[in-house]
């Protein structure tokens, strides 16, 4: 299996009429995803690739069957989006907007939970599962071609790109990789999705790359020490020479009120018996070493 | 936000706050002094922790103390930041000092609201040395804040229930969370959160940091942001303005990448081979020639830089443009005795690559091999 997604996912996008939404649609459709419509209020009856645009997640959903949604839309009109598609009835939304306000994310993550929804992102480069061929997201096609049993978990986007790219060039290719979301508030943390693949037969190891601020990969390390997972991690945190109080780029990379540095998670990860890679080249040995146990 | 800003929006809320103003020059210092009629406090308005250990907060007992102490902190330098600004309020003598602040938690996706009856030192030093002192309340964001998160929270503090110092802590409780949820903060704190001598529950000091994707939100915000920004060394500024995410570190190499992480990975990289980052800079996804030459520019004018590097990784990045880009910023400024290492993959890899190699840029495959070439031209 993969995680999250599978052979039958069904994705719209909203936002498919802008700049982004349309030329990633664009890519999606190429790496064999599922893409059966899009949504921009207003530019209904319009098409985009071929696909039907519709005026609300509601229609889209009755016309397509969708149940999964990637939004596109700008960071003002995100929330709305996400509380629209959660209301059609969609199970998972990935959210790829940056910039959106962290109040917003707040509640609408939370609604979307206490609707059995799942959100990924936002501020991230989605999802993709190279043995189902479906990609909701960002990621570039390319590096995503040869499937197999490695779980990927990432607060960052080039990075994982990069680190997926080692493996591959190492021999390892991938199950599922998930980027969470460079903000400090997402749908789906880096502990909620390392938890999921680890339940995913079809896994055998799951690459964590982390980076500075908040605590997520302190709470991972905890749960692994406690026995929570059995799969062999490997961890790579990024921000081990970032200084504190300042925000690195993503919203949520920031050390604040002395918590989240970077070489703390380190040492949190390999006190729990978790091999942490001190460069991203340094994955793959690691992973190798990890299997072969 | 200023000390003075959040302080005042507290008072809005209802909370009573130390007497005080904002003063631009000595001579005003000694103004609002005389004005005070008793000792007082000069507090640099920077928007950083920790300005108390760098000098940044002086007693006076006379309005000629004042003065002379203003004249030798204004222009003072704390974490990089400029002081031009002074806040003058009545000096009161504590009886003792709390912590209280409020936080969203990122693993229960709640407001956080952390209570200590210890205060005056950092967060940090008391989760070190007396973690048990310091008390966490959820609060649902759909609830909101209860009467009994407000009565946890003060009993917590030491408190006692019918007294004036109950009503006044739980005001501040009160107009904390409002500060937090109406203007959307990342964090409200007050700390040290003081029960003076004359018996009074009063904030001594006050720190909002609101969250710059919600100030269209608040124009008036947004005004004073724009009018005076904070929070930035004038070389993170400059960088801002032309649109990147740039942080000041203190190294000698530069960086270049594109993706927070992959930036960060890069820096950490020069660390680990024995160099010292001197800055972060993400260009973002996909950039065209223009905005490499531009975050070139950046690092080729900037002091104390003397080895460049710049990793980039994207698929749909195409190594051509960013070798444009190369071209067209050392043509502009020169490149003032720095070094240049490129490591790039992406979408017209050999064309760029050929690029770059007339050009005599040495070209990686390996950023690790970068990073290395990179530290050692800063040594040189």
């Amino acid at each position: 299996m993969t995680v999250l997604v599978g052979p039958n996912t069904k994705a719209i996008v909203q936002g498919i009429t802008g700049r982004e939404g349309s030329f990633h649609a664009q890519r999606m459709l190429e790496y064999g995803t599922k893409i059966v419509g899009g949504v921009t209020p207003g530019k209904g009856g319009a098409t985009v690739h071929g696909l039907p645009v519709f005026d609300t997640v509601e229609e889209a959903v009755k016309a397509t069957g969708a149940d999964t949604s990637v939004v596109f839309v700008p960071a003002k009109f995100a929330a709305e989006a996400v509380y629209e598609a959660v209301d059609a009835g969609v199970k998972l939304v990935v959210v790829i907007t940056e910039h959106i306000p962290i109040h917003d994310t707040l509640k609408f993550v939370n609604y979307a939970r206490a609707r059995g929804v799942n959100v990924i992102g936002p501020n991230c480069p989605g999802i993709v599962a190279p043995p189902v061929k479906v990609k909701l997201g960002i990621m570039p096609n390319n590096i995503y071609q040869v499937p197999g049993r490695i779980g990927m978990v990432s607060r960052s986007g080039t990075l994982t790109y990069e680190i997926s790219y080692q493996l591959v060039r190492a021999g390892l290719g991938i199950n599922t990789a998930i980027g969470v979301g460079g903000d400090p508030i997402v749908g789906t943390d880096l502990v909620e999705a390392t938890l999921m693949m680890a339940r995913d037969p079809d896994i055998d190891a799951i690459v964590v790359i982390g980076e500075v601020g908040g605590d997520a990969e302190e709470r991972l390390a905890k749960l692994y020490a406690e026995g929570a997972i059995k799969k062999p991690l490997v961890g790579y945190v990024a921000g081990r020479t970032a200084p504190p109080e300042k925000r690195m780029g993503h919203a949520g990379a920031i050390v604040m009120l002395g918590s989240g540095d970077a070489n703390g998670k380190v040492k949190a990860l390999r006190e729990a018996g978790i091999p942490v890679a001190d460069t991203p080249m340094e994955v793959p040995q690691l992973v190798l070493k990890a299997i072969r146990k | 936000m200023y000390e003075y800003e959040a302080k005042e929006i507290l008072a809005k809320y209802g909370v009573k706050i130390p007497r005080g103003r904002l003063a631009l020059t000595p001579e005003e210092v000694r103004k609002i002094a005389e004005e005070i009629g008793k000792p007082v406090v000069l507090k640099a308005q920077v928007t950083v922790a920790g300005r108390g250990k760098a000098g940044g907060i002086k007693t006076a007992k006379t309005p000629q103390e004042a003065e002379e102490l203003a004249r030798r902190m204004f222009g003072m330098t704390i974490k990089g930041l400029v002081v031009k600004k002074l806040y003058v309020t009545e000096y009161q003598e504590v009886e003792r000092e709390m912590y209280l602040s409020l936080i969203i938690d990122r693993a229960t996706r709640r407001y956080l609201i952390l209570a200590s009856p210890v205060g005056g030192v950092d967060i940090e030093e008391i989760a070190r040395k007396e973690p048990e002192k310091i008390k966490r309340v959820y609060v649902d964001p759909f609830e909101g804040l209860r009467d009994f998160h407000i009565r946890s929270v003060v009993s917590w503090l030491g408190i006692k229930a019918g007294t004036p110092q109950w009503d006044q802590a739980s005001s501040v409780v009160k107009a904390m969370y409002r500060a937090m949820t109406e203007l959307e903060a990342e964090l409200v704190e007050s700390n040290p959160l003081a029960v003076t001598k004359s018996g009074e529950v009063v904030p001594l000091d006050a720190r909002i940091i609101v969250d710059d994707n919600s100030l269209y939100k608040h124009p008036d915000l947004e005004k004073a942001f724009e009018e005076d920004p904070r929070d930035v060394t004038e070389f993170e500024r400059y960088a801002q303005r032309i649109g990147f995410n740039y942080v000041e570190l203190d190294g000698d190499v530069g960086i270049i990448g594109n993706g927070a992480g992959l930036t960060m990975s890069t820096m950490d990289l020069v660390y680990h081979f024995g160099g010292r980052p001197a800055n972060f800079l993400d260009i973002g996804g996909g950039a065209s020639r223009d905005v490499v030459k531009e975050a070139l520019k950046v690092l080729l004018k900037h002091p104390r830089v003397k080895s460049i590097f710049i990793n980039i990784f994207g698929g749909i990045t195409r190594a051509d443009e960013v070798a444009a880009g190369i071209e067209a910023a050392l043509a502009e400024v020169g490149s003032s005795g720095k070094k240049i290492v490129v490591r790039i993959k992406g979408t017209n890899e050999e064309l760029g690559k050929q690029m770059l190699a007339k050009s005599g840029i040495p070209l990686f495959e390996s950023a690790e091999e970068a990073a290395q070439k990179a530290v050692e031209m800063a040594k040189l």
